[in-house]
């Protein structure tokens, strides 16, 4: 695991891409197959599954260090992270992990699957014995698998691509889905012949930015954009090439099979077509909870009730493939045109109806339940006339608009400036803190991730956790709010004195049965630390659900 | 149980049978200074009294004017009803641990101190005493130092690579001590060293006191043009990120800090490199002075003292806190924010670097 250590200190000691970029070349250009199959995984932010708990390993290592447990909970709350507490604790040696990444993943992290208790620490402890802090830490992040360096997907790509000459969209395209991190695996990456086995791949999602109100200023004449509705769903894409379907999602999951009403519907369509959509909760016309969808998702077998409980529709809004042919490089204009026809034309279509009615509300409004449907697209003359659409947001229970240039090109990732979203004005109420954590990777040691609650009765319950929206010198103020006023202690779990106020924003309620509320937040993000407020003249669970419901029926 | 030799008053430790203080942060009479960092130092005292070799460095650190006399190290000085001396403690130039005896009874204040080896100042001495006044700016298990070598190599190891690739290097380090030490091992013959002018101050101290530490251009005497590809530039973290750095175009940072043995410590800096050098005590170095000073009785000033009074305490020994406005290694980078160290005290470190946006 030498070099792959030695890459991680490269990448780890800068903060330049091209450096990175050339240390990632140097790498891959030297290690066997084997091992560059593994570091592609792992560095694209793949992981194994966990084979030893957490607290075993730090078991393990308090005995090892000879020190008592609570003086490894100090250090854990300091650092913030657990592998990184236990290669710092453990006695220094002089030793270097030899034996390559595979070498180690397959001989001995995999070694752990199944075996006794005693053979497990034989084998953690006789590796961590056996390496340098650096080599340590590395080997407790893949076994933890929370591995993370500061290297994006696209700079593995970067240097895959200058070192094997394929373009950078093909690599990133053999990259999506599920693979195994072999030598053939690798082979294939860079091969430049190009595979029959990515048949079924789905192509890199591009990402929307958010926008804010003023920046609408900024897009020119609302005339050039297609506004979407902004579905809360799972983002996927629908692909049929050579008779198979395959639908993944954006987080590179197969999800073919858990949607049959989807893969039915898609048997109708032409061959070589991949279409981006969002998978929908969707009944009788109207949209439902995300979290049904969620629900569904979560179970193994998919009967009739279930799918007659919480049934799915494809709500599709781009063509990225006709006829096998690439269609990304073309305006958006033109690729909704086909995906209008493709859909259209397809050989089921449940009613030529629905295309007539692809006005503002057609997709709630209309009885049919076609499980395959185009999203549609309205346009506006000014910006405040977009801006009356947006605001029937939470009527049509969407999160706001989705605006698109009419020329754009489909990118790769966060290409910036064609694509925004555009939500909704959020709701914001007041809650106390009354429980922290400390957060990770840069944020490491500092109790970053909070809770919050709000009255019911005379008790404060917990309705939010959030950990973003403060800034850096607020965060530092808070963590010595947190290590002044704990009040209890549950694992990395501070609770504090809840005496410091906090607006959140959020984008929408849903049910819980985790919060003693009975409500959670979706989207929840703190506006700022209200210094001005009481505890006493925060929101009850009343008030909140109130708001929301108000809002919603506006 | 005899009284006590020094308690903790509004003012700094006190000594009542001598009428003295040590490291006082209000002005007193008499200030016994154990070195001459900015939280043990401060100005405002009527007469000061410190180690030989830490005069000069104590004087230009303080008002001009400012009384002080000196004392050298092992030498015995009656202050009323006590016997004082001062001994070596390895933490920066002049750094002393003050021993006090009165009847019998033996007190050291140990200010701040390191076990590793520094070539530009005397090694730390372990003093026997009843009582032992002790930091703990790393008391944890985490933070153990690597040896002299390795960091030594590491650096002359980063600079070398950086001078291959046509940069600068630019190495943030505190001005007062940190930096000395550093121009103490790095290699000379790899290239040009520059200082900052913070630095540059400080050597002028050194060398008078008879330090010989390599040359040093000082930055501020060069034009606007100088060409700084495959130096070594020497700052303090104050100067990090700031207008100051851009002279050196395209270099990589590096960072000398205890606190960079903690990954998420640098990763939050956005600096290139860290390396875990320190000019305090680590875990093993804390324990190996407390137990060679043979104390029944162990105070505890700054750092992480908490667990390390509480890690004592299991251990048999007696151990208890003092409340000090000493700040340890936390107050390199204090300074580096003057206005975020009034916001909050006890993490002073520059703020993360913003989080990528999504
Ligand atoms: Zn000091
Ligand atoms: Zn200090």
């Amino acid at each position: 695991m030498k070099d792959f250590a030695v890459l991680f200190a490269d990448l780890d000691g800068t903060t330049k891409t091209n450096e990175k970029v050339a240390a990632l070349k140097k790498y891959f250009g030297t290690v066997s197959h084997g091992e560059a199959a593994w570091a592609v995984y792992f560095l694209t932010g793949r992981r194994i599954k966990q084979l030893v708990k957490s607290g075993q390993l730090a078991r393990w290592a308090v005995d090892e260090a000879k020190i008592p447990d609570w003086l490894f909970d100090e250090c854990y709350d300091s650092v913030g992270d657990l592998g990184e507490t236990i290669a710092l604790i453990l006695p220094t040696t002089e030793a270097h992990a030899e034996g390559s990444l595979d070498f180690w993943i397959e001989e001995k992290v995999y070694k752990l699957r199944g075996a006794s208790e005693l053979t497990q620490r034989e084998i953690v402890v006789g590796a961590w014995n056996a390496s340098s802090d650096l080599e340590r830490f590395l080997f407790n992040k893949l076994l933890t698998g929370a591995f993370r360096v500061g290297v994006s997907q696209q700079l593995v790509v970067k240097a895959l691509s200058e070192l094997s000459g394929i373009e950078p969209r093909v690599i990133s395209q053999r990259l999506m889905g599920d693979w195994d991190p072999t030598a053939e695996f690798f082979e294939k990456l860079i091969d430049t012949e190009g595979g029959a086995g990515e048949l079924s791949r789905p192509y890199p999602f591009y990402l929307a930015f958010p926008l804010t109100e003023n920046e609408t200023l900024l897009l020119g004449p609302a005339a050039n954009w297609f506004a979407e509705w902004k579905w809360d769903g799972i983002r996927a894409q629908l692909i049929k090439r050579n008779k198979e379907i395959a639908i993944w999602s954006r987080g590179e999951e197969l999800l073919t099979d858990r949607f049959p009403e989807i893969v039915e519907e898609a048997t109708g369509l032409k061959e070589g077509v991949v279409l981006d959509g969002e998978i929908l909760p969707f009944k009788e016309g109207d949209v439902l909870p995300f979290q049904l969808l969620q629900k569904r998702i979560g179970r193994k077998n998919l009967n009739k009730k279930i799918l007659d409980e919480i049934p799915v529709v494809f709500m599709a809004y781009d063509i990225l493939e006709e006829d096998y042919k690439d269609l990304r490089d073309e305006p958006l204009r033109f690729r909704r045109e086909r995906l209008e026809h493709v859909l259209s034309t397809r050989d089921k279509v449940a009613s030529q109806q629905e295309f007539t009615q692809l006005q503002l509300f057609a997709p709630c409004m209309t009885q049919l339940s076609p499980s395959l449907r185009v999203s549609p697209t309205m346009q506006a003359e000014s910006w405040e006339e977009m801006k009356k659409i947006r605001d029937t947001a939470n009527a049509m229970k969407v999160e706001g608009l989705m605006l698109k240039h009419r020329e754009s090109k489909y990118g790769t990732g966060r290409h910036k400036g064609f694509w925004w979203k555009w939500k909704v004005d959020p709701f914001t109420i007041d809650t106390v803190m009354v429980a922290a954590q400390p957060g990770h990777g840069k944020r490491a040691g500092l109790f970053t991730d909070y809770t919050f609650a709000v009255w019911q009765e005379n008790e404060l319950v917990p309705i939010a956790k959030a950990y973003s929206g403060l800034t850096d010198e607020e965060i530092r103020k808070v963590d010595a709010f947190v290590r002044e006023n704990t009040t209890g202690r549950y694992g990395p779990l501070r609770t504090v004195k809840p005496t410091q106020v906090f607006e959140l924003a959020f984008d929408g309620l849903q049910p819980s049965t985790r919060h003693k509320s009975g409500i959670a937040l979706r989207f929840p993000r703190i506006l700022r630390w209200r210094f001005d407020k009481k505890v006493s003249e925060i929101d009850t669970v009343e008030s909140v659900s109130k708001l929301f419901k108000e809002k919603a029926r506006d | 149980m005899s009284k006590a030799l020094v308690t903790s008053t509004n003012s700094g430790l006190y000594c009542p049978q001598g009428d003295f203080y040590i490291d006082p942060w209000r002005g007193v009479d008499l200030a016994l200074v154990t070195h001459a960092h900015s939280d043990h130092a401060r100005s405002g005292s009527k007469c000061y009294l410190t180690s030989e070799p830490g005069q000069h460095v104590l004087r230009a650190r303080l008002d001009p004017g400012a009384n002080v006399e000196s004392i050298a190290y092992g030498k015995k000085l009656t202050i009323k009803d006590v016997t004082v001396s001062f001994h070596p403690a390895g933490h920066v130039l002049g750094s002393a641990q003050i021993r006090i005896e009165h009847k019998g009874q033996v007190w050291v204040v140990s200010g701040d101190y390191k076990t590793q080896l520094d070539p530009t100042c005397e090694a730390i001495e372990p003093i026997q005493c009843h009582t032992f006044i002790t930091e703990s700016t790393f008391g944890l298990p985490i933070y153990r130092w690597p040896s002299e070598q390795d960091i030594e190599s590491q650096i002359n190891g980063w600079w070398q690579r950086n001078k291959e690739q046509g940069r600068a290097s630019v190495l943030f380090a505190y001005s007062f001590g940190k930096a000395q030490r550093i121009l103490s091992l790095v290699d000379s013959s790899i290239g040009p060293i520059f200082v900052h002018g913070a630095v540059h101050k400080l050597n002028e101290q050194y060398t008078t006191s008879g330090v010989t530490l390599p040359d040093c251009k000082f930055v501020g005497d060069l034009d606007k043009k100088a060409d700084f590809k495959g130096g070594l530039i020497i700052a303090p973290p104050a100067a990090f990120d700031s207008p100051w750095t851009k002279r050196f175009g395209d270099y990589s940072s590096g960072y000398a800090s205890g606190w960079m043995r903690v990954r998420g410590n640098r990763r939050r800096q956005s600096i290139d490199r860290g390396f875990t050098l320190s000019d305090h005590a680590d875990w093993n170095g804390l324990l190996e002075i407390i137990s060679a000073t043979g104390a029944e009785e162990i105070i505890v000033t700054h750092g992480f003292s908490q667990p390390l009074i509480k890690y004592l305490r299991e251990t048999g020994k007696q151990a208890r806190g003092f409340k000090t406005e000493y700040r340890g290694e936390e107050s390199e980078l204090a300074i580096a924010n003057e206005k975020l160290a009034e916001a909050y005290e006890e993490d002073l470190e520059k703020p993360p670097a913003k989080e990528d946006t999504p």
